[in-house]
């Protein structure tokens, strides 16, 4: 058995032990590794979520137990400081020591600190692990203004982080501009002027000549002699390799820090690797996981025989993260390695900055820069790594193609097979398309855990499940929209069966038409569906619900509820919004306005939610269905009321318009708007369905949506009269109940019909297919049999006796945690 | 929380030493789940009436640390039963706790009967 320590549990250290468990079947390996920090590994990457919530155990990339179960022998909280090459012995600072056969230092780096008189004042701190996270934290509860030394990737997302503890926060750049690095002036100025309006004030080219303060920083002074008043500092200003241990062990280090290593990753010992931030290969450090976790599968694979590439350095291309802007910056950003063309496109007024470097016979796309707007890096950066083709038109990359067209689709079909599809654990198009072609991989898990790919940052996933669906559509394989395993039929297949059938459960039809014990992508797709035809209380048959329709309450982090009261339209007496702070008050829920005009109360406990709503019913509430995949909400704006541009009273339709639609189950979530006038301040364009007052009626515009894809509505019809304009929404979104596959949502629904909006038209207005009645009815019969959920579980013994935690205990859920935050509850975090 | 996690180790049949007599079988809602405390465990309890078939396992659901899995939809995964977190539906085998949509870690299982109408779950300690 070869004896492998591992010196270093940080992200790569640990991403070399996954790899080598997995060829260690034969147990070839006995592993040991050694971490100083008091945790397994964890992912640094995501350090800045702690900021938002996410815990030290969210973090960690696997828990102890896997570990223990792959027999690896994890030492934490143990450091090394010495290596003995003679003896093949490390020895930790415990005064143990441990043999070797193999070692690999993992070390990482450290934050580098520049010689600034004053670092080691109190309030200074470095900004690389948890405990450096946790003592920042905690001396920010007395901190009012902070800095951050370093105005590059790391930096500005410490300074992101300074912001999201509700300082404020200066960013002190060496450099001329933002980014150095990735960024040129003009794109340093764009990102500039964003990361200004989230509140961070950027300094530039600002040398800091000491830190002031008696032992306690109480600001910075600069070589320019000006100063700035800080109660904290955090130094974010690159890294340092941890190379410390094999200087003294008399392996070669690099000038400017990092252990030397060849193509192979190996030292000048041959028993000795270096992977990660630690190592220097051609006199450069790599501060990327994507390169450490090629450099861990290199030396896995020397390890355990199996066929090794040489590494040959690593794309840097990077994506800004959490900062609440996007940028993005890949290839060659500067144009530094070849001549080029550039393509710039600017738009002060929205804040994107785009640039491509363009080869000169404009064939090849060599880098660029984006903020504002990075949507298209994964297409751009895919091009410059494979050297695709460009279009004929370059500009078309940034732009979009004009004239109505679609963007320039450099689809996933135009890679080269080997493209690197995932950048964390290096997966090419080629593997993932052979797993389609040869493994019969038919789904995004099954690559998933086939490949690993998408299981780092996810950033991938995209391109996964395009590549999947082409793959499959290339193969002849008609990608049948069949639900699941369970149902061979598409849903509005299995919508016709229940009609037809008569079908009234779900164990009946699955029953009938198809096969096994069902899944939690059929249960609530049938369950919507026998919903939109019978509209029986779903409460009947609650464990094909999903967990929010099942509990008729959406679950929130920690497994508590929130409650929605429906507020038609948005109005609410004050009588109402009384009795609403009372509630809230009595059982301490968080309280918010939310983005659909209505007030949601969070953290209500499962046992709490029928006493709650029966609070609430008495004073004439009802559900607001927040929970469901049906109407929501119909915004309104004041209208002709009060407003003096008001044409129609858009808030006595818009509550007309809900309580004729609500509790309306559907494929995927309703919601509509009426705006008083031309000015549309409810925002009707952006709905399911919107309404516009006009002088002679209403305009009614459908399928429109927010969300991530933001589409505007289309107009279907203008100036209709209140009866007709309900009509046509009766009929549209019967139509769309009875055709839209699960979990689609109206827009996408019209993007995919064919004939698109006129055919639509067609059959709404001019009942081209002669359903229009049937489907007046339909809708007809949906809004007769209405009730209200909450009501009947409030006045239900045994419906009620579902709500709550433990069946053999009453006792509420002991893991239920919560922290504050500006003198409400809210729970404690996750990731 | 990672301790919370070490709680819970899956439990061989053939080690039980205590079957608690943890509810009675009407407690369980027809094809899915509610939970249960033992000790200071928390125990997710599935009536797969479908299958008539009843299994137990941790309440937590590894991927994010939520007491939560009873709650979930209970189905089969090529003819495997499973349950599904009501949070990011990680899907987990019912029989050997195995994570099968992603490399989540494994749950704990237990061993469970029915008798005299009343549901006990085996335990090994
Ligand atoms: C509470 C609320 C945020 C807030 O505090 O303002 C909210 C909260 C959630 N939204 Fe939303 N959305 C809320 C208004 C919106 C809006 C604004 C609006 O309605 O005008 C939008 C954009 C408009 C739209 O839908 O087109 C919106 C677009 C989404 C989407 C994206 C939908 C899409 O088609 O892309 C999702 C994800 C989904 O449904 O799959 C989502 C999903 C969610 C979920 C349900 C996520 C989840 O599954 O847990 C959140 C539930 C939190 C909870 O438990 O309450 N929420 N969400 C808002 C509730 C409105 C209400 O009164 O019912
Ligand atoms: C805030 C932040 C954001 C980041 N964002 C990104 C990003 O978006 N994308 C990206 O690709 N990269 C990012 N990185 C960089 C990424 O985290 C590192 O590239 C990666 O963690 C390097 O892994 P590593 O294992 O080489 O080093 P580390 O993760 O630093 O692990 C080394 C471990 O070894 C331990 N160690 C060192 N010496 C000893 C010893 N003698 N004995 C015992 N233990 C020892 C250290 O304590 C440490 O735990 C970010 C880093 C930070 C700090
Ligand atoms: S945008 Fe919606 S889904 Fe996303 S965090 Fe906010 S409430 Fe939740
Ligand atoms: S918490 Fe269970 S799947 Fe995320």
């Amino acid at each position: 058995m070869t004896k492998i320590v591992v010196i270093g549990n940080g992200m790569v250290g640990y991403k070399f032990c996954e790899k080598l468990v997995a060829k260690n079947s034969n147990r070839d390996f006995e592993i040991t590794v050694f971490g100083e920090e008091p945790w397994p590994a964890y992912d640094r990457v995501h350090l800045s979520a702690y900021f938002s919530g996410s815990t030290a155990d969210d973090l960690i990339m696997a828990p102890r137990s896997w570990y223990a179960e792959n027999q690896i022998d994890l030492h934490t909280n143990e450091m090394i400081v010495k290596i003995d090459r003679d003896q093949k012995k490390v020895i930790s600072h415990t005064g143990h020591d441990y043999d070797y056969d193999k070692l690999i230092l993992a070390t990482g780096s450290g934050a580098f600190v520049p010689p600034i008189r004053g670092v080691d004042k109190k309030g200074v701190f470095v900004y690389r692990t948890l405990e450096d996270l946790d003592a920042i934290i905690d001396y920010a509860k007395n901190a009012k203004r902070a800095a951050v030394i370093g105005g590059g990737l790391l930096g500005l997302e410490a300074a992101k982080a300074v912001i999201d503890m509700g300082l404020e926060a200066h960013v002190i750049e060496f450099a001329p501009r933002l980014m150095p690095r990735q960024l040129d002036e003009a794109g340093s100025n764009t990102l500039q002027s964003k990361l200004e309006d989230l509140g961070i004030s950027i300094h530039l080219q600002k040398n800091t000549q000491n830190i002031t303060g008696n032992g306690r920083i109480n600001g910075l002074k600069f070589t320019d002699d000006t100063e700035l008043p800080v109660d904290m500092l955090i130094i974010s200003a690159g890294i340092k390799p941890r190379d410390e241990l094999a200087k003294d062990c008399g392996l070669d280090t690099a000038l400017r820090g990092g252990i030397i290593v060849n193509e192979f990753l190996q030292t000048k010992d041959e028993n000795i690797f270096a992977i990660g931030e630690a190592a220097s290969y051609q006199n450069m450090i790599y501060g990327l996981v994507a390169p450490g976790y090629e450099m861990a599968t290199q030396v896995v694979n020397q390890l355990a025989n199996a066929e090794v590439k040489p590494f040959m350095g690593f794309d840097m291309s990077t994506k800004l993260k959490l900062i609440g802007v996007d940028v993005g910056s890949f290839g060659d950003p500067f144009g530094e390695v070849e001549p080029f063309k550039p393509i710039v496109y600017e738009n002060k007024n929205s804040g994107i900055y785009k640039r491509i470097n363009v080869s000169l016979d404009g064939k090849r796309l060599l880098g660029g820069i984006l903020v504002g707007d990075a949507s298209a890096y994964n297409m751009l950066w895919q091009m410059t790594q494979n050297k695709m083709p460009l279009p004929p038109e370059p500009e078309d990359l940034i732009l979009g193609a004009r004239g109505g067209k679609e963007a320039v689709g450099a689809g996933v079909e135009s890679l080269p097979e080997e493209a690197q599809i995932c950048s964390c654990e290096n997966v090419t198009k080629g593997s993932i398309s052979n797993l389609i072609k040869n493994d019969g991989v038919t789904k995004v898990d099954e690559i998933k855990s086939c490949t690993k790919a998408g299981t780092g940052c996810g950033g991938c996933m995209p391109m996964v499940n395009d590549l999947l669906k082409h793959q499959l559509k290339a193969m002849g394989k008609t990608v049948k929209n069949v639900i699941c395993e369970h149902f061979d039929y598409s849903r509005q297949e299995l919508l016709d069966l229940v009609k037809v059938k008569k079908i009234k459960t779900y164990n009946e039809l699955l029953d009938q038409f198809g096969q096994g014990d069902g899944c939690e992508t059929c249960k609530p797709a049938v369950a919507s569906i026998l919903a939109s035809t019978w509209n029986e209380l779903i409460t009947h048959q609650d464990t094909i619900q999903d967990t929010n329709d099942r509990y008729l309450a959406n679950i929130q982090k920690g497994g508590t509820y929130s409650v929605v009261p429906r507020i038609p339209g948005g109005e609410i007496t004050p009588e109402k919004l009384i009795v609403i702070g009372e509630v809230a008050k009595k059982y301490g829920l968080y309280t918010k306005i939310t983005g659909g005009q209505r007030i949601d109360m969070f953290g209500a406990r499962v046992d709490q939610l029928p006493d709650i709503w029966e609070e609430l019913i008495n004073a004439g509430f009802e559900s607001g269905h927040a929970y469901g995949k049906s109407l929501r909400t119909i915004k309104s704006c004041v209208g002709s009321t009060w407003c003096r541009y008001g044409v129609q009273d858009s808030v006595s339709f818009a509550i007309q318009v809900e309580e004729r639609y609500r509790g309306l189950r559907s494929p995927h979530k309703l919601k509509g708007a009426v705006s008083g006038c031309i000015r549309e301040c409810a925002e009707a364009q952006s709905k399911d369905f919107g309404i516009i007052a006009t002088e002679k009626g209403w305009n009614l515009y459908i399928c429109g949506n927010g969300g991530s894809k933001p589409q505007h509505a289309q107009l279907l019809i203008n100036d209709v009269d209140t009866e007709t304009c309900l009509k046509f929404i009766d009929r549209f979104l019967m139509f769309y109940i009875r055709t839209a596959e699960p979990l689609t949502r109206t827009a996408t629904w019209l993007n995919k019909l064919e004939g698109g909006l006129d055919y639509v038209r067609d059959v709404v207005v001019n009942d081209s297919l002669g359903i229009g009645e049937e489907l007046e009815k339909e809708m007809e019969f949906m809004i007769n049999t209405y009730a209200c959920e909450w009501k009947e579980v409030v006045n239900t013994p045994h419906l009620r006796a579902k709500f709550k935690h433990f069946v053999n205990a009453d006792e509420e859920d002991p893991s239920l945690k919560f922290q504050e935050m500006r003198g409400q509850k809210i729970p404690a975090s996750w990731g | 929380m990672i301790s919370e996690l070490e709680k819970y180790r899956t439990a061989d049949s053939s080690k039980v030493t205590n079957w608690y007599k943890a509810a009675t079988v009407d407690s369980f809602p027809e094809d899915g789940g509610a939970c249960i405390k033992y000790k200071d465990l928390q125990i997710a309890i599935f009536n797969f009436s479908r299958r008539n078939e009843w299994y137990a396992c941790q309440n937590l659901c590894p991927h994010k640390m939520q007491m939560i899995l009873s709650r979930g939809m209970i189905g089969s995964y090529e003819g495997d039963p499973k349950v599904a977190c009501p949070f990011h539906k990680k899907t987990f085998s019912l029989k050997s706790g195995k994570n099968l949509n992603g490399d989540t870690c494994d749950i704990a299982t237990y061993p469970i009967k029915v008798e005299d109408g009343f549901v006990y779950v085996g335990f090994e300690d």
